[in-house]
């Protein structure tokens, strides 16, 4: 079999097993959110907590809950690492200097997981396990619930109660994210991934040497980095280090854990408005995109362009020989598409093109399917950008599900967009007015592109890195902070806001005007839009790096 | 007393994250440590540690140097890919080496400390060392037969355009000989250390050269790895190394290939990945059969 071959065949076995999930795996989803019978444990949760959980919540009173989870969180972590060396299981680090632990911090809580840090040098187990692991859970749940609030504003009529929070992070992290972490995690075991408490073994080598080989509660953490498009590797090397890693097998369950929520959301999205195929023209335009993105990059780096690529033969470098090359577009494909950042190779040695591909998954906004919940909600907001288009074409108040789009919406769902493009050139350009990129590892182009895809990634939340660039000097550390909250936060408030206007409305019942929102038409034009938009926003950044360097 | 309900939001918020925490944080992953005692599975959750007469020399899935103190590869080993990891396979210093595939300008310094290879000229370096080790031809494309990156910086009377006034090979410094004698009817001179020939308005130029598209030594001989401790090389680079490690021991050529083939994995289900040899099985199989003389 050629490599080719095989690359494709990976590739098409995960659409399948991911088509056999959206189903069964949507419906259980649903089933949680739209749940109301709690179980013993649950209730025990609330009740500590201090919360009511038949109470439900306007869109204004969810928004401070997610805010207040948020800050909590965010100082409990950051304090974390600040006392971690009088901890357990410290290893005998010293405490996290301030930057980085803000870093971190806003880092874990936006379910971004950049890491400015070393793991295997700088953070405890305790905080790996009970400051990072955690937050790859909550932020991951919040996440979800956002988008569920979305869905309950479309779903919803003339009402101002869009569900409760801690309700919707309860079930969502105890229904969904734990037991499957759990069966995750016993596979990953299975293939070699470490879990246990040592804080490594020094060996000596065969050939007289010493090496120490770490360990640590991996396997456990390794799961949920996948499954709740976190990204934020336990070693510095993340999914290319082969106590994550370990096998091409593993590296397809990983893959797919990545993928295995965001594509199953829209069928939530179609439960819970009523109507299957509105979920099905969701997915459509999630899968399109997802596979001309991943055909693309298994091209490029396939092709092997550039003087490098080319001296070597193949472009492997940064690549692990069991993943090869394809496996390992896949995956950065996969982890760019999805807000998760994890690596199984380093994007910053791709070719030209290729390595432009993930920027250009990132500057998609993260829809296809994006992160859990911010994919789902991301792609609502572009499909209310769309029907508002071809309301302007035809000249009549646009709808979507039965909800007039009417200014009001229109600015929630122009504001969310306009964030994330504004953070990352804003980013970008001080960086350079500074002399900050001078901390960039290549020059020219590529050095260029290392600065734009460190501000594309921290304000889309993804976390990977062009990660040759250094990142762990006080402005970096700050700058960087502040896109990943402000890329975080102000979408997640307008996206709440823009539920709670939907809510309020009365349905518009369908007439023949109507555009349908679930035919092939309005999936090409929600496609259409997407690669509009963010063509006419980044082109020119893009010309400066990738394309630069490339053609 | 009744708190007002900006605090008791943040008070609920705190006890959840304390929830939250004993529950995903301490509970979940120490349930999963205790998953990992199961017979069976332990030596796994562990590391994969391999032991040798009660010593632990290693794990089979974190890959070794084979090379003496002074970073020289052992003959009678095979050898593992290029590292980036700390001085090479350092499990606490993970890293790769994120040069760009433009990466074809060395940074010679007038002090040594300060100057770094390109990724082309390691590249070209590796795959020189590797020919000579093992006796075959180590030339690639955009490589110098001194093994550095073939790289001019072309001087043009308009900056870009116009009559070609200076030629510069600026990977090469003396004694070298440039790799090509003259550009375009212009004679090519040697870089001199502390120069930036780009900064100085040169076009970098990359030359191609005559060496086969498919070179002798494979390609995950001259690169670095993602994680820097990628326990494999590829069939191809075990098959070049095969007369070497069997001259060494003594052996059988036939019988080290045999061992070789015994230690290669191949794709799961027969499409995930590559085909990976573990070295670090290998050479303690050779060890074990053909112990050095």
């Amino acid at each position: 079999m050629t490599t080719t071959t095989a690359g494709v065949i990976f590739v098409l076995s995960l659409v399948v097993a991911l088509v056999a999930i959206y189903k069964p795996f949507g419906d259980y989803m649903y089933r949680v959110v739209s749940g109301t019978r709690q179980s013993r444990v649950e209730r025990g949760i609330y009740r500590l907590v201090g919360v009511n959980p038949a109470a439900e919540q306007s869109w204004g009173v969810y928004a401070r809950s997610v805010l207040a989870f948020s800050v909590a969180s965010l100082l409990f972590l950051y304090l974390l690492q600040r006392v971690q060396d009088k901890l357990w299981l410290s290893l005998g680090f010293d405490p996290v200097v301030p930057h980085g632990a803000w870093n971190t911090a806003v880092s874990f809580v936006t379910n971004t997981n950049w890491q400015s840090y070393s793991g295997e040098s700088t953070m405890g187990h305790l905080v790996q396990m009970a400051g990072l692991a955690v937050q790859n859970f909550v932020s991951a749940a919040v996440g979800i619930a956002v988008a569920i609030a979305l869905v309950r504003g479309f779903a919803r009529h003339r009402t101002e109660q869009l569900g409760n929070f801690w309700v919707d992070l309860t079930r969502i992290t105890l229904r969904i994210l734990l037991p499957v972490a759990v069966l995750g995690a016993f596979a990953l075991m299975l293939g070699g991934v470490v879990q246990n408490l040592s804080g490594g073994t020094d060996v000596t080598t065969l050939t007289g040497g010493t090496q120490t080989i770490t360990g640590g509660p991996v396997a456990s953490q390794e799961v949920i980095k996948e499954l709740g498009t976190n990204g934020g590797g336990f070693y510095n090397v993340n999914s290319a280090h082969p106590f994550e890693n370990p096998t091409s097998w593993t590296n397809w369950i990983e893959i797919f854990l990545i993928l295995m929520i965001p594509f199953s959301l829209p069928r939530v999205f179609g439960r819970m408005v009523g109507q299957n195929r509105q979920g099905y023209a969701i997915a459509a335009v999630m899968a399109i995109l997802a596979l001309a993105s991943v055909t693309l990059t298994n091209v490029f780096e396939l092709s092997g362009h550039g003087t490098v690529p080319q001296a070597v033969g193949a472009a492997l470098e940064g690549k692990e020989v069991r993943f090869d090359v394809s496996n390992s577009a896949t995956f950065a494909a996969a982890t760019t598409l999805t807000s998760t950042g994890a690596v199984d190779s380093f994007h910053d040695s791709f070719t030209a093109l290729g390595g432009m591909m993930p920027l250009v998954n990132m500057m998609l906004g993260e829809v296809a399917p994006g992160g859990v919940g911010a994919g789902l909600y991301g792609l609502l907001i572009l499909a209310v950008i769309t029907v508002f288009v071809a309301g302007l074409m035809v000249g009549r108040t646009p709808e979507y599900l039965g909800k007039k789009i009417s200014a009001r919406e229109i600015k929630f769902a122009s504001m969310y967009f306009l964030i994330t493009p504004a953070l990352v050139l804003i980013g970008t350009a001080a960086a350079f007015a500074t002399g900050n990129n001078a901390t960039a590892l290549n020059v020219g182009p590529h050095g260029l592109s290392e600065v734009l895809y460190a501000f594309t990634s921290a304000s889309n939340n993804n976390g990977s890195a062009f990660a040759g660039i250094t990142v762990n000097t006080t402005w970096w550390d700050t700058a960087l902070g502040l896109c990943m909250l402000l890329g975080r936060f102000l979408p997640i408030i307008f996206v709440l806001a823009l539920a709670g206007s939907l809510a309020r409305q009365q349905p518009t019942p369908a007439s023949e005007g109507t555009l349908p929102t679930h035919r092939p038409l309005f999936v090409g034009m929600v496609v259409g839009v997407t690669v509009v938009l963010v063509a006419l926003t980044f082109l020119p950044a893009l010309a400066l790096g990738p394309l630069a360097e490339g053609l | 007393m009744r708190l007002p309900s900006w605090i008791a939001q943040h008070l609920a918020a705190l006890r959840a994250v304390l929830v939250f925490t004993v529950l995903l944080g301490i509970a979940y992953p120490l349930a999963m440590v205790a998953v990992g005692r199961i017979p069976g599975l332990d030596g796994r959750a562990d590391g994969s540690l391999i032991s040798v007469d009660g010593r632990t020399v290693g794990s089979s899935l974190i890959g070794q140097s084979f090379t003496d103190a002074d970073g020289n590869p052992i003959a009678r080993y095979f050898q593992s890919r290029p590292s980036a990891a700390g001085d090479g396979y350092d499990p606490t210093s993970t890293s790769a080496s994120n040069l760009g595939p433009e990466s074809v300008v060395d940074t010679l310094a007038t002090d040594p400390e300060e100057s770094s290879q390109s990724l082309l000229t390691q590249v070209c370096a590796r795959s020189k060392a590797v020919g000579e080790l093992d006796g075959v031809d180590g030339s690639r494309p955009f490589c110098t037969p001194d093994g550095v990156g073939a790289v001019l910086a072309v001087f043009r009377a308009d900056g870009l355009t116009g009559p070609v006034t200076r030629v510069v090979s600026v990977n090469q410094v003396a004694p070298a000989t440039p790799f090509v004698s003259t550009y375009e009817g212009t004679r090519v001179e040697l870089a001199e250390p502390g120069h930036d020939y780009v900064a100085e308005g040169g076009n970098i130029t990359p030359i191609r050269g005559d060496a086969p598209a498919e070179p002798a030594v494979p390609a995950d001989a001259v690169t670095a790895s993602g994680s820097g401790l990628d326990p494999h090389i590829s069939p191809a680079y075990a098959d070049l190394q095969v007369n070497r490690v069997a001259r060494e021991r003594g052996a059988d050529p036939a019988a080290v290939r045999r061992m070789v083939e015994e230690h290669t994995t191949g794709r799961a289900l027969g499409f995930m990945g590559g085909r990976g040899v573990n070295v670090l099985e290998l050479n303690l199989a050779l060890d074990r059969e053909f112990p050095a003389r």
